[in-house]
């Protein structure tokens, strides 16, 4: 039995310490926005916060996170930032098939909460961990400079 | 475009389609009379060709509250392409719906009710803008009629608006929710009575808005489900939640064909969760749809179902695979190279070429290579499958619903009636999901499990291991030219193992509708011509990646019209317009034995014209010809595919290191009509991005029957600094020629643009894909 702080609520979950974040988060708490893309933290799909960094949920075992704060996508649309991230996205229409977007959400939020206004090599750098199959690169970029932009002048 | 076309109008509505429709009493459920013409069947191309046809009945896909939500049904696969938004706001538009208060449903699959849903081949809007449009258009002069005998007035006084339908006169309003019950008394107007609305009085359609080049103007209609992915609410195939779930996975035999010979599970069972161990029965060669056997781990979450697999002791025997098991791909093409300097099956001649060769003033021969590659959708193939009572329950995310519920039905002895598919959004398909393999694997598993869900999830190494793997292929081209550089004969031989031996004991020679993407529709004017096809076998599972054949011959044919420019001494576009030869409509039963994505040729000829104007405006866009200064260029490739036409320019520089940046592209598409725009522009984007990869990065190679690759570590895919810094996407304004393709076409001549603009910056020549390292040093 292991005790986690899931986006400000305590869960108590029946699950071996070695199980990642990822499968407890799926199987085990029925939160669905994390994705599961390669279980190597290749490719990004699985990004939650913990304690506010950017975190691959895939390779982190659940004995790792307890008594911190775990934040995922299901709770970005509380976040000031997150929204403004999401805003942003709908704005410049990322997202295609949309699987790998929760994850890229995620990453892009994290990066503007620790350098709120980043310069292109920044975001490029901060985001290169996250894949996307379906080439949405580009309005990532944007969307991401755009949702700085916003943040900046707030 | 809002023309009926005359010919549709023979075709048929299922007679189930008209008993059925959705269910609530308050909605618009039209039960009345419907024209009944003559059958879909006998259509020989387009969407009435297709198993199970179109469908222009509003019952099926239009359905009104009487609080006025507004649900089309949509019936095809959501994978990225934007569907679910695009054919709905077609729907939408013509019907005069507020697009705040329409919802979407996804059709279970019943390719009877719902027509063809089989999403591939780039055929979604193209095959069913014409019914849609028809549906909505009906529903909507139901709602006329149904205003205008309230109000006791001439039904042409009255006029749909939006969401209410006003009486001119006088001014009075009626909502379309407060019609609906009424409406659905009335007869559904005949398709000869239909008046589409015209392009002035459209508000989505052919619309540009959102964002263009790097200019938002309106992000309005929003995607429909762009809120539920940003808040991670969407649901994809492994979300599918029920009760009381078992998760499971399979090992596989690493070898195409190989079976097991013994398992030995008593550490996989000890795994704290695992419930069972179940054996699949694989079907041999060829594989068809059907799972490739393994053991199955079943377990109460997903994490004890891949430990459990982990701890399986199982000795494969690779016997029944032959000599799949000696499959090397150093190997494979060497003997592709070999074979390529010898005739093979002429596909196509025009002239003599061999005689042209000798007389020719400079020869240039070149082949090219492209490897084995793994769609790789983001999201691993996944179904949910529940057994009870004799029926069988799926949820999976699939291009072709169809033939998931045929074999889920074949798997099971079952009647269709029986098993019922529902379709979850795609995270990413690109023709791996157009293979239902996994849901009927689900399904063999859940069978153990009468009454509780089995939910099968592929890993990523599953995913890259046993893909329904892009065909290798190897290219060779020999053209002879003229003291002036004007090309006299063209040669081109091109091997790859075909997607028949999926299906059939392997043929060797590419099929019909494999040499028609790009191969015996080449439209180069030239006045010898051979086109040759030696034999390749399979000794994997050859399927559909996205634009399928057309990246190989895409590739190898514009890399080689880049050399004969270069060998000539000739500007790259100035020679391919040449080569093109006049302005012309080439029908492909001149130049091939039929095959034109299902489309009727004189509709759909390729146009040479229509070719030349995209090759135009991506050159005039990338500023073709100015000075880039030392280590970089441009680079141009066209192709048609999918009965559309795109042409792209890249602009890259290559450090003296080797390091590649790509500075911009500049893509001109050309589909005819434009339903969406905004989503035809994400299209090409992301073609772009995933072109990109195919050209640096991404192959799959075997040893001894054995991938090699199993993960993003070494199966590499694009990221985000491998983007161009910019994309720009030039649509031609073309609203007069028939509807093309959108998913595919934007992707054939991305690799070969690449490498001619890698070439112009470097003289450095690729004719292996993927790049890799070849430009270090």
């Amino acid at each position: 039995m292991v005790t986690l702080t899931i986006n400000g609520s305590e869960l108590e979950l029946d699950v071996p310490d070695n199980m990642p974040l990822l499968w407890a988060l799926r199987d085990v708490a029925g939160l669905k926005g994390t994705k599961f893309g390669c279980g190597i933290a290749e490719c990004g799909a699985c990004t939650v916060h913990l304690d506010g960094e950017a975190t691959r949920s895939c390779v982190t075992p659940v004995s790792a996170v307890q008594g911190r704060q775990v934040t995922t996508i299901e709770a970005m649309a509380e976040d000031a930032v997150g929204q403004r991230v999401q805003e942003a996205w709908l704005d410049l229409g990322v997202a295609q098939c949309g699987y790998c977007q929760g994850g890229q959400i995620m990453n892009a939020t994290a990066l503007l909460k620790n350098t709120p206004k980043p310069d292109t090599q920044e975001i490029v750098d901060a985001m290169a961990g996250n894949l996307c199959r379906c080439g949405t690169y580009n309005r990532i970029l944007a969307a991401i400079e755009r949702a700085a932009d916003k943040e900046a002048n707030s | 475009m809002s023309r009926l076309d005359d010919r549709l109008l023979l075709a048929n509505v299922s007679r189930r389609g008209l008993l059925k429709g959705l269910a609530g009493g308050s909605a618009l459920l039209l039960a009345a009379r419907w024209d009944l013409g003559l059958a879909n069947e006998q259509a020989q191309f387009g969407a009435g060709a297709m198993p199970g046809g179109w469908v222009d009945n509003p019952n099926v896909f239009i359905h009104i509250d009487s609080d006025g939500v507004v649900t089309i049904v949509n019936n095809r696969a959501e994978m990225g392409q934007g569907i679910r938004t695009s054919l709905v706001m077609v729907a939408a538009d013509e019907l005069g719906a507020d697009w705040d208060r329409v919802r979407v449903q996804q059709a279970e699959a019943d390719q009877d009710k719902y027509g063809n849903q089989n999403t591939d081949g780039s055929r979604s809007m193209r095959h069913w803008y014409d019914p849609m449009r028809r549906a909505a258009a009906a529903a909507r002069l139901m709602l006329e009629q149904a205003a205008a005998d309230q109000w006791d007035v001439p039904v042409h006084e009255v006029r749909a608006d939006i969401h209410k339908v006003v009486h001119t006169a006088t001014g009075r309003e009626l909502g379309f929710g407060e019609l609906a019950k009424v409406a659905r008394e009335l007869d559904v107007p005949g398709r000869n009575d239909l008046v589409l609305k015209s392009d002035s009085e459209l508000r989505f359609i052919g619309k540009e808005s959102g964002l263009i080049n790097g200019e938002l103007t309106s992000a309005y209609p929003k995607a429909i489900d762009g809120e539920d992915i940003v808040t991670g609410k969407a649901v994809f195939g492994a979300d599918v939640d029920l009760e009381g779930t078992l998760y499971a996975v399979v090992a596989r035999p690493p070898v195409y064909g190989a079976k097991v010979k013994s398992v030995d599970d008593s550490e996989a069972l000890d795994v704290t969760g695992v419930r069972k161990v179940v054996r699949i029965e694989g079907t041999g060669q060829p594989a068809a749809f059907n799972p490739l056997g393994g053991v199955a781990v079943v377990a109460t979450n997903t994490w004890a179902a891949m430990q459990g697999r982990r701890a399986l002791k199982i000795e494969w025997d690779t016997a029944p695979a032959g000599n799949n098991a000696d499959y090397t791909s150093d190997a494979y093409r060497e003997a592709l190279e070999q074979a390529a300097q010898s005739p093979g099956k002429v596909i196509r001649q025009t002239g003599n070429v061999e005689a042209a060769l000798e007389d020719a003033d400079q020869r240039v021969s070149a082949t090219y290579y492209m490897p084995h590659m793994a769609q790789a959708p983001m999201e691993p193939p996944v179904a949910v499958v529940v057994i009870k009572d004799g029926r069988a329950e799926a949820w999976a995310p699939i291009q072709n619903p169809r033939a998931t519920r045929e074999g889920i039905a074949g798997l099971l002895e079952m009647d269709l009636e029986n098993v019922i598919v529902h379709q979850t959004l795609l995270g990413g398909g690109f023709g791996r999901k157009s293979k239902p393999d996994f849901v009927i694997e689900a399904a063999a598993v859940a069978k153990e499990f009468e009454g509780q869900p089995v939910k099968l999830q592929w890993s990523r190494e599953d995913d890259i291991q046993h893909a329904y793997f892009h065909a290798v292929s190897v290219d060779h081209l020999e053209a002879g030219l003229d003291a002036d550089g004007k090309a006299t004969s063209w040669r081109h031989r091109t091997l790859s193992p075909s997607i028949a031996s999926l299906f059939a004991p392997d043929p060797k020679h590419k099929g019909e509708f494999e040499l028609g993407m790009g191969f015996n529709t080449m439209p180069f004017s030239i006045p010898a011509i051979r086109l040759e096809n030696p034999p390749a076998p399979a000794h994997v599972r050859i399927g559909w990646f996205r634009s399928v054949y057309n990246l190989p011959h895409a590739w190898a044919i514009q890399s080689f019209a880049h050399e004969m420019a270069v060998a000539a001494g000739k500007d790259h576009r100035d020679y391919v317009l040449d080569l093109l030869g006049p302005d012309r409509e080439v029908h492909n039963l001149t130049v091939g034995d039929g095959w034109n994505y299902g489309e009727d040729p004189d509709q759909y000829p390729i146009d040479v014209a229509r070719m030349r104007r995209v090759i135009d405006r991506a050159t005039e866009e990338a500023g073709w010809g100015r000075e880039t200064g030392e280590g970089r260029g441009l680079g141009l490739a066209f192709h048609h595919s999918f009965v559309s036409y795109t042409a792209i320019v890249f602009d890259v520089e290559v450090s003296e290191a080797g390091e590649l940046t790509i500075h911009r592209a500049d893509i001109a598409f050309d589909c005819g009509p434009q339903a969406n725009p905004e989503r035809i522009r994400s299209q090409m984007e992301g073609a772009c991005v995933m072109g990109i990869g195919i050209a640096l990065q991404s192959e799959v190679t075997f040893e001894d029957g054995v991938a090699q690759q199993d993960n993003f570590d070494t199966y590499l895919l694009p990221r985000m600094p491998n983007a161009p810094k910019v994309v720009r996407v030039h649509l031609i304004d073309n609203p007069n020629d028939a509807m093309g393709g959108v998913g595919e076409p934007g992707l054939p001549p991305v690799a070969p643009a690449l490498c001619n603009a890698i070439f112009a910056a470097t003289g450095k020549r690729i004719r292996r894909l993927p790049v890799g390292n070849q430009l270090a040093g």
